[in-house]
């Protein structure tokens, strides 16, 4: 049956692709599209011979994706302008990180929002200057908005009003919520310059907030796409340096996300054969997971309704303490729209 | 004191449709259809950047201002930072 | 998906699934005469499926899915499946295409250039394109010209025609040779009947052509004409293109260039007698 593997083989040895007919390619891009990975694939078969139809439509991506690129960059460099008067740096995170740093993380890559990382004592003060800069909030719920002060690890999504994106400001990377506490300051403190006046996480912290996205806070959606991202990382960094992942896992330690760190590594190792230097022993549960990130056929749908929805519960979970998460899912179901749809 | 500085010249394609100057703007992506005297404060700015009272000076000096005494300038400044094609420094 | 057909449109290919055979047995018949995707590679799915899995056939209602979808689409009702499909085509090209500037027009071409016709939707673009066909010009397309920035040339896009309310019967009773879908009646924008495409015009749609006249047409007004200054043409464009800002330069160069090169004239017609003789005449004056 066809599902998310067939993009993972393509991604790990493109040259796979060449054995691909008609109906394959169809499923192949289908998949790539619903995963947003059809740029990170346009750019990872360039070398490869395809039918001309195939060339085109991946031609069309790459073009799509470098677009994409100059806006999420153009998006930082509006708020460096904005947090630039009050003297705060500008951290950029995920996506724009990537791109801003060049990483081969970035090659292709889907950017939606802009993600930022700042002090918890400068949210207000931040809010403040974006709204002033014309972003606004994005929708006045009051639910929404009263779970997000008090429970997220981020302000409620702002938006710009003449450029149409939006952007997340976070002052650490799990929601308070959660019952790990990875360590801010260190996130802050460990930040490096990639160009004037832009900002990442240190290498390692960037891999800690993959893995702490995916699976200390996400339902798993963009399973693929964030694990790409962690073996693009691990293979631009960790190559002739015995000593890489162990440092990692340090680092990870640290934040209290080791467990989360070594079920990326050992994931990225199964979908993607990241070259692992360290022994991480297979865990029974790796399966499930693996089941979940590549619940996906060959019209881009999504599959494995019952899988899907024990990951969603299972991230709610995790975020929040029991009572609140029935709170939770009660308020959400009453308005609708709760869970993954069927489409 | 401020000073206004124009993004690089070479970041922009100008296309001049009648009246108006449309111009892309490659940084960010974003099409600007400008009047005068945008497009003028541009030129007059440069990339060296320039304070409000010297802006002023220089645009008296080449063209007739609409408004003698530069009310309007301030507006049209924070019009061309908000666009993204000026930015104080 | 239970139920599939592909087909080339112009330069793009569609693949469209659905869990019911009736719409895909429509489009079929309807698209008899077009060819398979090149390569046998699609460039957009489209999925029509039911909401939950008992909508099938309890009260069917279609959802309309794909490569690109937009959350809020509300469903229809089965018989209106073969809306849903071009609802869906059209969806794929307005957020989906980066290769072709896509222009909100219809166009048709004689001796090899192009007239565009945009303008909003009950502004008649698609039925003075029905019309034109039937009078020596060839259709390319009544929904959308793709304008191709390597080249400046227009490509067809010559899907099946979507003609509302009262210009179904004007369409009617000017080609009643013609083949045309089933009348659906009562859909969200009224009563929609589709008209094929003529054999010439799927023959001839892989031959783009040279942009030679821009118009705005309006209906429902005493006959005018005025000349569009190619910085309004120019505004007026990116309003009817959903890609502009997608394609990033490559779309400005291809639009600036557009109302560099060729005249745009606004025409008001109280009836479409009016409107072919006044589109005619701006043809010969261009």
């Amino acid at each position: 049956m066809t599902d998310g593997w067939l993009l993972a083989r393509a991604l790990r040895s493109p040259d796979s692709t060449r054995a691909l007919d008609a109906a394959g390619w169809t499923d192949l891009l289908a998949i790539a599209r619903a995963e947003q990975m059809i740029g990170t694939l346009a750019y990872r078969l360039e070398p490869v011979a395809k039918p001309p139809a195939v060339a085109r439509i991946l031609d069309d991506a790459r073009a799509s994706a470098d677009h994409g690129r100059t806006l999420a960059l153009w998006e930082a460099e509006a708020a460096r302008r904005v947090l630039a008067p009050l003297g705060i740096r500008l951290v950029l995170l995920k996506g724009t990180a990537f791109v801003a740093a060049d990483l081969m993380a970035g090659q292709g890559r889907s950017i939606g929002d802009l993600d930022i990382l700042v002090p918890h004592a400068s949210l207000d003060a931040v809010e403040a200057a974006l709204l002033g800069a014309g972003w606004e909030w994005v929708k006045p719920d009051p639910y929404d908005d009263a779970y997000y002060r008090q429970w997220m690890h981020e302000l409620p999504p702002l938006i710009h009003r003449d450029r149409d994106r939006m952007i997340d400001v976070h002052h650490t990377i799990l929601p308070l919520t959660a019952r790990i506490t990875p360590d801010a300051a260190a996130l802050l403190d460990g930040t490096i310059e990639v160009a004037p006046g832009l900002w990442t996480l240190s290498l390692a912290d960037m891999i800690v907030h993959a893995a702490a996205h995916l699976f200390a806070d996400g339902d798993l959606a963009g399973g693929m796409r964030n694990l790409w991202d962690v073996d693009r990382l691990c293979r631009e960094f960790g190559e002739g340096q015995p000593d890489f992942y162990a440092a990692v896992c340090d680092r990870a330690r640290h934040h209290g996300l080791l467990a989360q760190v070594e079920r990326a590594f050992r994931l990225c190792a199964r979908l993607y054969a990241t070259p692992l230097t360290i022994d991480l022993a297979r865990r029974r549960s790796d399966t499930l997971y693996l089941r979940r990130l590549t619940a996906r056929d060959g019209w881009g749908r999504a599959t494995r309704a019952v899988t899907r929805q024990a990951f969603y519960i299972r991230s709610h979970y995790l975020r929040m303490p029991p009572a609140m998460l029935a709170r939770h899912l009660w308020t959400k179901w009453r308005k609708g729209g709760a869970g993954p749809s069927a489409g | 004191m401020t000073l206004y500085r124009a993004c690089r010249v070479e970041t922009l394609a100008i296309a001049w449709l009648d009246d108006f100057t449309v111009v892309y703007h490659r940084p960010s992506g974003i099409t600007h259809l400008l009047t005068a005297p945008a497009p003028e404060i541009l030129a007059a700015l440069g990339e060296a950047g320039m304070t409000l009272p010297d802006l002023h000076a220089r645009l008296a000096a080449s063209f007739e201002l609409g408004d003698a005494d530069g009310g309007g300038l301030p507006a049209r400044i924070a019009e061309l930072v908000a666009a993204g094609l000026v930015e104080p420094v | 998906m239970r139920h599939a057909f592909s087909v080339r449109i112009g330069p793009v290919g569609f693949r469209v699934g659905s869990d019911w055979r009736a719409p895909i047995a429509q489009l079929a018949d309807l698209y008899a005469g077009y060819p398979a995707p090149q390569d046998g590679v699609p460039d957009f799915t489209v999925r029509l499926f039911a909401a939950r899995p008992w909508r099938r056939v309890v009260r069917p209602s279609v959802m309309i899915g794909g490569d690109y979808v937009l959350p809020e689409a509300a469903p229809l009702p089965l018989a209106q499946g073969l809306l849903a499909a071009e609802m869906g085509m059209n969806l794929q090209m307005a957020l989906g295409q980066r290769r072709y500037l896509l222009l909100h027009a219809s166009a048709v071409e004689r001796d090899g250039r192009a007239l565009l016709m945009t303008g909003q939707s009950g502004a008649g673009k698609s039925t003075l394109a029905a019309l034109l066909s039937r009078r020596g010009w060839r259709l390319m397309g009544d929904e959308f010209a793709l304008l191709d920035p390597a080249t400046g040339l227009v490509h067809a896009f010559p899907r099946l025609v979507s003609l509302k309310n009262q210009a179904i019967g004007v369409v009617e009773r000017a080609a009643p040779e013609a083949r045309f879908g089933p009348l659906l009646a009562g859909t969200p924008k009224g009563d929609i009947r589709h008209l094929v495409p003529d054999a010439a015009a799927v023959a001839a749609m892989d031959r783009p052509a040279r942009p030679a006249l821009l118009l705005f047409p309006s209906f429902g007004f005493d006959p005018a004409e005025r000349v569009v200054p190619p910085s309004e043409a120019f505004v007026r464009l990116t309003q009817a293109s959903t890609n502009y800002v997608a394609l990033g330069e490559r779309g400005f160069d291809a639009l600036t260039g557009l109302v560099q090169a060729i005249p745009a004239r606004a025409i008001d017609y109280p009836d479409t007698d009016s409107a072919i003789a006044q589109v005619e005449a701006a043809w010969a004056a261009s």
